[in-house]
């Protein structure tokens, strides 16, 4: 690791922490829950990794690992985006007259 | 196209990417506009990936290799669809946890995966070729704390799940344990620091053992560290997990070179440390007391001696619903309880009965109402709950002076009155919500049993306070028609 890139890094990253600070305490407590589920799905981009990984998989060892992480982080991807929607979806600021409602 | 020119096209597309994430989590900053921030950030994760596959094809790898990918993706897609879509919004809790598990344990895989690389590059002497402090570091950090967030997550999942005990768990020699497997962990890591800036030498092998030692160390910790701490700690708990998968995504961004897992991850940490902050500051704890464990158990046998000290007037569900049915102004205070007993649809209907009368329904919400923050304002909103009724403490607080009726269903420490005055209690200087500043004060609670705490509550012995002893779902529904009957 050159220390070029290091520093470019370390410069992204400390500016990236940042901004999370700035923007995430703006967040009102209502939605604390659905704003950790989404964080959570955000920090699912490991997949990005992962996908990289297996193509790089020459033997069974890396290839399993490689598996195994898609899985993981394509779970967390796809699951933390759509559990995060259902609940974003019931935050309204009148209730939906119970005649439009599907029955529970 | 060539790969220099298609890997800068990737990059632009992961900084496209990465900023929709920012800008997805800005509109998190109000209700109205949050489900649109998801779906941006959303957006921005699949520009990423589409980006990635591209990349990746471009480079022609073997059929074995997109097997690996599209069996993964497609694996993992399905699993994860199924849970979002069938959870109860009272399993949330769980279910992030979860994601925690495999957030952390993917970003500790690519590092290792990358460790492996690296050992398999030898010189002839056995040497490693191209051993660095700096990428060591972060593959350690990544390996270390990517562990602990596996295995820590999955214990606080299986405890929120109820397939472990909620309460404490005290391991014998749990502590001792714990101590021993943090303290490998981070000596076998920092050999391996020194060892890649080049202080030591070491063959492979001794580097292939120090690793997994360091591994295996974080898996046990992971698990110990978790175990011995309380249910209603949990949102403490999930919010340090939380921030722990920031850090190591971040750190895996490190290791393989690739900025947008390192934004990703230093968003994700952010958020996790707020959150773990506004939860300690809730509960008046420091994180190290929450993760030294068991509120309650080593107070637990001084705290029967102060149950006198007044009577408790017990309260018809008639008198009740007339005090209800007759005020102007009604906070409900719903707590943990009230999820467990599946009453947040009863709680609704009767503020919506409530409010037909023209009365005026809030709802007051500690910050640690529920197993994960903000988790009361999610079972509330299911049940229809407008969220311009769901107050924050410090908005309700100055209100309950105003108030005729504050409705207490299934909350006991956070509205706890002792936190305020009595310095000799073991919650003293945890902020609550200050019910008894209320006119009067109706209290569902099963029992006279105590909370979390494992301490009195004196608001139970408050002349405003009546007291209806009900299972919280049965006692709304009495409730419901006999102010219907009004």
């Amino acid at each position: 690791m050159n220390v070029g890139t290091l520093i470019n890094d370390l410069t992204v990253f400390v500016l990236a922490i940042l901004l999370g600070f700035e923007v995430i305490s703006r967040v009102p407590a209502t939605l604390h829950t659905p704003l950790m589920s989404g964080t959570n799905s955000i920090h699912g981009i490991v997949l990005v990794g992962a996908i990289a990984l297996g193509a790089a998989a020459d033997n069974p060892l890396t290839g399993v690992i490689a598996f195994v992480a898609v899985v993981f982080a394509g779970a967390n991807v796809v699951g933390g985006y759509w559990v995060t929607d259902r609940m974003l979806q019931m935050f309204k600021r009148r209730p939906v007259p119970k005649a439009d409602k599907p029955a529970e | 196209m060539n790969t220099t020119d298609l890997g800068n096209l990737v990059q632009f597309a992961f900084l496209i990417g990465a900023s929709l994430f920012a800008m997805g989590l800005h509109l998190m900053n109000s209700p109205a506009s949050a489900r649109n921030g998801n779906r941006l950030s959303a957006i921005g994760m699949c520009i990423a990936v589409i980006s990635e596959l591209v990349f990746v094809a471009n480079s022609s790898p073997g059929i074995g290799n997109w097997l690996i990918i599209i069996g993964g993706l497609l694996v993992g897609g399905a699993a994860g669809l199924r849970l979002a879509r069938t959870v109860a919004m009272t399993a949330m809790p769980q279910l992030v946890s979860l994601f925690n598990a495999m957030g952390g344990g993917a970003a500790a895989l690519l590092a290792i995966d990358d460790f492996i690389r690296l050992s398999g590059q030898r010189t002839p002497e056995g040497a490693l070729a191209s051993l660095d402090g700096w990428l060591i570091f972060f593959i350690v950090v990544d390996v270390v704390v990517g562990s602990v967030t596996f295995t820590g997550s999955l214990i606080a999942s299986t405890k929120l799940m109820g397939r472990l005990k909620g309460q404490p768990i005290i391991l014998p020699g749990g502590r001792f344990l714990s101590a021993v497997a943090l303290i490998v962990s981070i000596s076998c890591s920092i050999v391996l620091v020194l060892a890649g800036a080049g202080l030591f030498n070491y063959d492979t092998e001794t580097l292939d053992v120090l690793l997994i030692a360091a591994l295996v160390g974080a898996l046990i910790f992971g698990v110990t560290m978790v175990l011995p701490i309380g249910g209603a700690d949990m949102p403490v708990v999930i919010s340090l997990l939380n921030a722990f998968t920031g850090t190591a995504v971040a750190m895996a961004g490190f290791v393989v070179g690739n900025v947008i897992l390192i934004v990703a991850g230093a968003l994700v940490g952010a958020s996790g440390a707020i959150l773990t902050k506004l939860m300690a500051d809730a509960m008046n704890r420091s994180i190290a007391n929450i993760l030294v464990g068991g509120f309650g158990v080593a107070e637990g046998s001084q705290a029967a001696m102060t149950s006198e000290g007044g009577t408790i007037r017990e309260v018809s569900v008639d008198d009740a619903a007339i005090q209800l049915a007759y005020a102007s102004k009604v906070v409900i205070v719903p707590g943990y309880g009230l999820a467990v007993a599946q009453a947040q649809h009863g709680v609704r209907e009767l503020a919506d009965l409530l409010e037909a009368r023209g009365i005026d329904v809030s709802y007051a919400i500690h910050p640690v109402a529920g197993r994960m923050p903000g988790h009361m304002n999610v079972l509330l909103a299911e049940a229809n709950v407008p969220y311009p009724q769901l107050k924050e403490m410090d908005d309700i607080n100055p209100e309950f002076e105003r108030t005729d009726v504050a409705l207490v269903i299934g909350a006991n420490d956070v509205t706890n009155p002792a936190a305020r005055t009595d310095r000799s209690s073991p919650i003293f200087g945890m902020p609550i919500l200050d019910v008894d500043r209320a006119r009067s004060i109706i209290v569902i609670k099963r029992s006279m049993g105590r909370g979390y705490a494992g301490v009195d509550n004196p608001l139970y012995v408050n002349p405003k306070t009546g007291m209806y002893f009900a299972d919280a779902k049965q006692g709304l529904a009495n409730l419901i028609a006999a102010v219907k009957a009004q």
